[in-house]
Formats: C-alpha cells, structure tokens, sequence
C-alpha cells in the first residue's frame, strides 16, 4: 500500500507556487540540517536509503504538516536517536 | 507566469522557530559528542554552493550542441560525459545520469513523485515548487497543465515523456539547441540554458 509520501497522481496539492530569484535556503537553520545530513551520511553514521526510509515513515498528518526540511530534521534527529549517536549510558 | 507567495501564516513562522531551535540543540549535543562541528558545517554548506551549479547542466548541454560525438556519448552514458568535462556527479552517493534529449515532436519532464531526487552538481539547489506536493503530485497526471503553469507551452502533437526520478538514477533534459544560434560561440550557448530548461519545465 503506497504512503503518504508517494505522491504522484493524487489530487488536491496545487496550485502550484513558484518563487522568482529563490535563495537556496530559506532560513540559516535549512542549510544547516541539509549539511548536517551531508556530514552524517558521509560519517557512515547512516546511509541514504535509511535517510529516505525515515522521512517517508513519518505519520501522513505529520509529514504535511512538515515543511521540507523540517522533514530532513525530523529524520536526522530519529535516526541520530536509533542508530545511538547521542548514546549516554546512565551512570 | 509565477503565483505571487501569500504571506507565511503565523503557524508557519512558529514551526520555523521551532525548528531552529531544534538544529540548535542537535547540533550542540553532537558537537559535545565529538560526532561533528560548527566548523565542518559550515564547511559542508559553502562546499556544497560553490559545486552544485547550474552552469555545470548548462556547459554539458552547450558542448552536446556542438560537438555530435560528445551528445551521442551523453545520451549513452551520461556519467562518463560529465567527467569528460570534469563534472562529478557522485555527490552523497554514485548515481547515474541518465540524459533525455528533446527534439522535434519531443519534449521531456523531470519530477521525483516521492521526494525530491535531482542532480544538484549539475542544477543547483533544488527550488522549492520542484520538491512541493503540488508539482510531485501533478506532474505525472497532468504534465501540460504544470508547463502551463510556468508558461510553457508545447504543442498538442508534441508527445511529452515525464521522468520519475529516484535516488540511483537522475535525470536532465538535453534541450534543442534554439534556431538563429548557428554563429554562437559555446560560452554564449551555455548562457541560453536555463535551470528549468534543464528540468524540462522551459524551453531553451
């Protein structure tokens, strides 16, 4: 069964926004999730199908809500969390 | 004809604070964590804007205009043509390029219905209305009515084949070289190539 993020032929998304002379990140924290993710990836801490699978394992409510990178954040900070980057074992 | 954007709602706003607020405290925690640092970021973000051009699309498209040899290596393989010209294409992982050209009766459409797959070394950062709900969803359905939207239009006999990208293998359309542009130098055809002429959204 397709997810949410299977999004060719469905309805209702348009119209469509098209902005002129568009900066390539929109907010300074936007580019720094996207070299977050490069960093990541490139350490090995995981790879890019688990980045994809992360994204698209988002609740459907949540991810159209999610702006794009918010989406790249919601998967970075799971995955960061399941792969135990951030591990601290209690003392 | 571009939609005018509506002021972002106040929702919207407090998600964007939000979510700053969070890449704050990730990357605080990581750096503390020895993973990465504000450095390497940074590093990350300016290496990423000084290679991912469109320029690099438009210089493979300008040398396949006028060199038939180089266009019927593209069109074969267009990995071992972009390295001819010194454009690497490996930007998190291999992918392939594959390289659909235009032509009489012939126009083509890049889209990625599932998220937003694309060459950056050769486009540029990806604008947003390509990685939107409403071009991912309607470009498979109804390609004449996205050119539309970008004031293009093709002809009703002009068959239009839209490529579904995915993360091994990304797509660029090769557009047709205009007519009158026969005593144009290379330099001055790579500056007729548009990024939206490389995603087939414009003509060239």
């Amino acid at each position: 069964m397709s997810r949410v993020h299977d999004m060719g032929g469905q309805h209702g998304f348009g119209p469509l926004a098209i902005e002129s002379d568009e900066p390539p990140f929109h907010h300074e924290w936007e580019a720094r999730v996207f070299a977050l993710n490069r960093l990541l990836l490139r350490s090995g801490r995981y790879t890019l199908d688990e980045f994809r699978a992360a994204v698209e394992a988002m609740p459907p409510a949540d991810y159209l809500a999610a702006s794009y990178y918010e989406r790249w954040l919601h998967a970075i900070e799971t995955l960061v969390r399941e792969k135990g980057v951030l591990d601290v074992r209690p003392g | 004809m571009s939609h005018v954007h509506e002021e972002p709602h106040a929702s919207a706003h407090e998600s964007s604070a939000g979510a700053a607020n969070r890449v704050k405290s990730l990357v605080a925690a990581l750096e503390a964590a020895s993973v990465l640092t504000e450095r390497q970021l940074d590093e990350a973000i300016e290496s990423f804007l000084a290679h991912a051009q469109p320029a690099n699309g438009a210089r493979i498209v300008a040398r396949a205009w006028v060199d038939p040899g180089f266009r019927e290596r593209l069109l074969a393989d267009g990995n071992a043509a972009a390295a001819e010209l010194g454009i690497d294409l490996a930007h998190w992982a291999p992918v392939r390029l594959r390289v659909v050209a235009n032509g009489p009766g012939r126009h083509n459409l890049i889209v990625c219905t599932l998220c937003s797959c694309y060459p950056l070394a050769l486009l540029g950062p990806s604008p947003t209305w390509y990685k939107s709900e409403a071009y991912r969803s309607q470009a498979v359905r109804d390609p004449r009515g996205i050119l539309a939207e970008f004031g293009t239009h093709v002809g009703a006999d002009v068959e239009i084949t839209v490529w579904d990208s995915t993360a091994e293998v990304r797509y660029l359309v090769l557009p047709e070289r205009p007519a009158g542009t026969e005593l144009l130098s290379e330099a001055e055809l790579e500056a007729l190539v548009t990024r939206n002429g490389l995603i087939g959204t414009a003509l060239v």
